[in-house]
């Protein structure tokens, strides 16, 4: 008992020391801050991501960004004196545990959630903050998410604007027969059924449909048959590894037709996983994959670039499109609580009303009508050239 | 949506189908073994496959290993990694029931899913494939020449494991075993040391499985799980226990699969497949070549 009492102290003073060291180590007025800020209660924000499991390429580097944007925004004193507290929570990429993870952080008084990553789990727990009140910026590509929707929002470019991207790019080039292929999953359904709608309106005919696992291994099955239904274009819809494996086994089948993937094609390691077999395909995505090829008056420019070197540094890792879309939707939440309270309804007010915000997505223009606060223009066309993503020269 | 019927379609149906089912029959083939040699079904068969692939890339990406010195250190380690899993999780058990040692391998299998996990991170591994990765064209149909390997490979490891347990000791010993363990320690043959082997081979199985695939597939810290689904269903399907079998039954699954989504709809492929194999377990519970009459391992 007396060795476990000794124990305890030696402990408690030891803790003491360290804490002590650490804040005279600081930089004085960085030290002040916190010393401010560590009286104040933390402004509690939550966050969901897939950081394990099958959509990990989405939620890991999101995480990342979160987790960097906090250490800044405390390093400067977080919001109205008080630090910043963002709880992250992993979902795997499923849905039970995406409402799991929002009901323990609703328990937690949070003001604001962001993500999910994907969009099925963006669909599960979308009612449950309709319900309870409390602002949800999906990082997420798909429309419906926001759909008649009040509190929730999203920072990916609409999948119908990606679509409409790709049909008016196939249009232009005189192409008229598509096939389609696309993952099982949330975003890959949810992607197929724009597709399939908006095709009329460009008077395209699909010419075959096909689907697979995203943990599917082969897919010359599918695309034999695509291959026989002889299309001008192919679109293939996923945010799985398995893209790459899709556009190695067109390569293997000797297939002609030109190749367009989603936005969730902007992965370097998507891409250095199709190697040659990625060459020359062309998917609309956000500017960030890219941002050095930008014109210099670009307003995206300087933050893409600065954000990016950041991260990179930080990390040690390719910047991915991902990784903006949680900086773009956390930056709204930090912005709405330093111009008003951190407060569930002012925040929600602030973003719906926000014009003008220049993010990794585009420039965002919300409004009660519209929580994506992109256009179609907020998309860029890119290709792939020596195993570089690059804009598509016109 | 009119499919004009082609010969050449329908040979790159079938021989994908083959390259596919032969990853699905060396899975199973992992599965017939430890079945054979304790009873039990063992779940974390499909992250011996992954492990496989994972060290592979590792060894010759991180290591510069030449291709088939990388396969060796995956096919070791991944085979010693089976020895510990009996050692230290399967053996100390008490009371050894089917129940609770098939419950210690859904375990085993998070465990090395976690270890995978926190070993290589989320990343995806991949490399280039063994021969080069210009497809071969054959009867009409283009095929890589990794699927091709792929199929060999199986081919190898069915004769392989034919003359070990026909004409070897320690292969005959492991028959004996799973014919009649008092029988076989009767006459003097150590069955720990036999359910040790089969963990060591089969691991060792699954582990060639995941190098041969993986530039292929790539390969993630949690793509076990499906490489184990579709290799019990083709065990179950040719008849739990029974290797020979497990190559007809997984390249059988394999074209299904395929031919499914050429023919039908790739929307329902997996669900065909695994339709095709309940029937067959209706009609045959033992499945296609399961026999009650004879011992486990007869045939290999």
């Amino acid at each position: 008992m007396r060795y476990v009492k000794s124990f305890a102290w030696l402990m408690a003073i030891a803790l003491v020391a360290t804490l002590g060291a650490g804040a005279f180590a600081q930089d004085a007025p960085e030290a002040e801050a916190k010393a401010a800020t560590a009286a104040a209660d933390p402004i509690k924000i939550g966050a969901v991501f897939a950081i394990t499991g099958k959509a990990a390429w989405l939620g890991a580097p999101e995480a990342n960004v979160v987790k960097m944007m906090v250490e800044d925004i405390n390093a400067k004193g977080g919001i109205h004196g008080r630090p910043v507290e963002v709880i992250v929570k992993d979902d795997q990429a499923d849905e039970t545990a995406s409402r799991n993870a929002v009901g323990e952080l609703l328990r937690e008084n949070v003001v604001a959630i962001v993500g999910p990553s994907t969009s099925g789990c963006s669909m599960a727990v979308a009612p449950m903050c309709e319900e309870e009140g409390v602002p949800l910026v999906s990082c997420a590509a798909l429309a419906k998410i926001v759909e008649g929707r009040e509190w929730v929002f999203k920072t990916p470019q609409r999948d119908d604007h990606v679509v409409e991207r790709i049909y008016d790019y196939v249009k232009e080039k005189g192409m008229t027969k598509v096939a389609l292929m696309s993952s099982t999953d949330g975003f890959g359904a949810g992607g197929r059924a724009t597709l399939q709608a908006k095709a009329p309106e460009y008077g395209l005919e699909i010419v075959a449909d096909e689907t697979y696992d995203p943990k599917d291994t082969d897919m010359t099955a599918q695309l034999t048959k695509i291959k026989a239904a002889a299309p001008d274009a192919i679109v293939n819809w996923t945010i799985a590894p398995a893209q790459s494996i899709v556009l190695k086994n067109a390569k293997q089948l000797g297939v002609e037709a030109q190749i367009f993937q989603s936005h969730g094609f902007g992965n370097y390691q998507y891409l250095a996983a199709a190697g040659d077999a990625a060459e020359g395909v062309i998917f609309p995505a956000g500017r960030i994959l890219a941002a050095k090829d930008l014109p210099d008056d670009n307003p995206q420019k300087a933050l893409l670039v600065d954000l990016t070197e950041k991260y990179e540094a930080k990390y040690n890792d390719k910047m991915s499109t991902f990784a903006g879309h949680a900086y773009d939707a956390l930056q709204l939440v930090f912005e709405a609580c330093q111009n008003k309270e951190p407060d569930r309804q002012d925040i929600r007010d602030y973003i719906e009303e926000r014009q003008g915000f220049v993010g990794t997505g585009g420039v965002f223009n919300f409004s009660p009508e519209d929580h994506t606060g992109l256009q179609k223009d907020s998309l860029e066309m890119l290709t792939v050239k020596d195993g570089q993503f690059t804009t598509l020269a016109k | 949506m009119g499919h004009h019927f082609q010969t050449a379609d329908l040979m790159q149906y079938l021989l994908s189908g083959v390259a596919l089912g032969s990853i699905y029959a060396m899975v199973a083939i992992g599965f017939n073994i430890i079945y054979n040699a304790t009873g039990i079904v063992n779940l974390a068969q499909g992250e011996f496959v992954m492990l496989g692939g994972m060290v592979t890339v590792w060894a010759h990406n991180r290591l510069s290993l030449p291709v088939a010195a990388a396969v060796l250190v995956a096919v070791v380690s991944v085979a010693l990694i089976g020895i510990a899993f009996e050692r230290l999780a399967i053996r100390p058990v008490r009371k050894p029931t089917v129940l609770t040692l098939v419950i210690i391998t859904i375990a085993g299998s998070f465990v090395f899913r976690g270890a995978a996990l926190l070993v290589w991170g989320r990343s995806l591994s991949w490399m280039e494939p063994f021969l080069g990765e210009a497809p071969v064209h054959l009867l009409g149909a283009r095929i890589t020449r990794q699927h091709i390997l792929v199929f060999f490979t199986l081919i190898v490891v069915a004769f392989a494991l034919m003359f070990f347990f026909g004409y070897t000791i320690a292969g005959k010993s492991m028959r004996a075993c799973s014919y009649n363990r008092t029988a076989a320690r009767l006459v003097g043959i150590n069955d720990r040391t036999m359910v040790m082997l089969a963990f060591a081979l089969s691991a060792g199985i699954g582990a060639l499985a995941g190098a041969v695939v993986v530039p292929i597939s790539y390969m993630e810290y949690d793509n076990g799980a499906m490489f184990g689904l579709k290799g019990f269903a083709a065990a179950v399907f040719g008849g739990l226990g029974h290797n020979p079998a497990a190559v007809v039954a997984g390249i059988l699954l394999g074209i299904i699969e395929s031919l499914s989504a050429g023919f039908i709809s790739s929307d329902y492929k997996d669900a065909i497949a695994l339709g095709v194999l309940l029937l067959v377990l209706f009609v045959r519970p033992r499945g296609l070549f399961g026999r009650t009459d004879l011992g486990r391992l007869t045939e290999f």
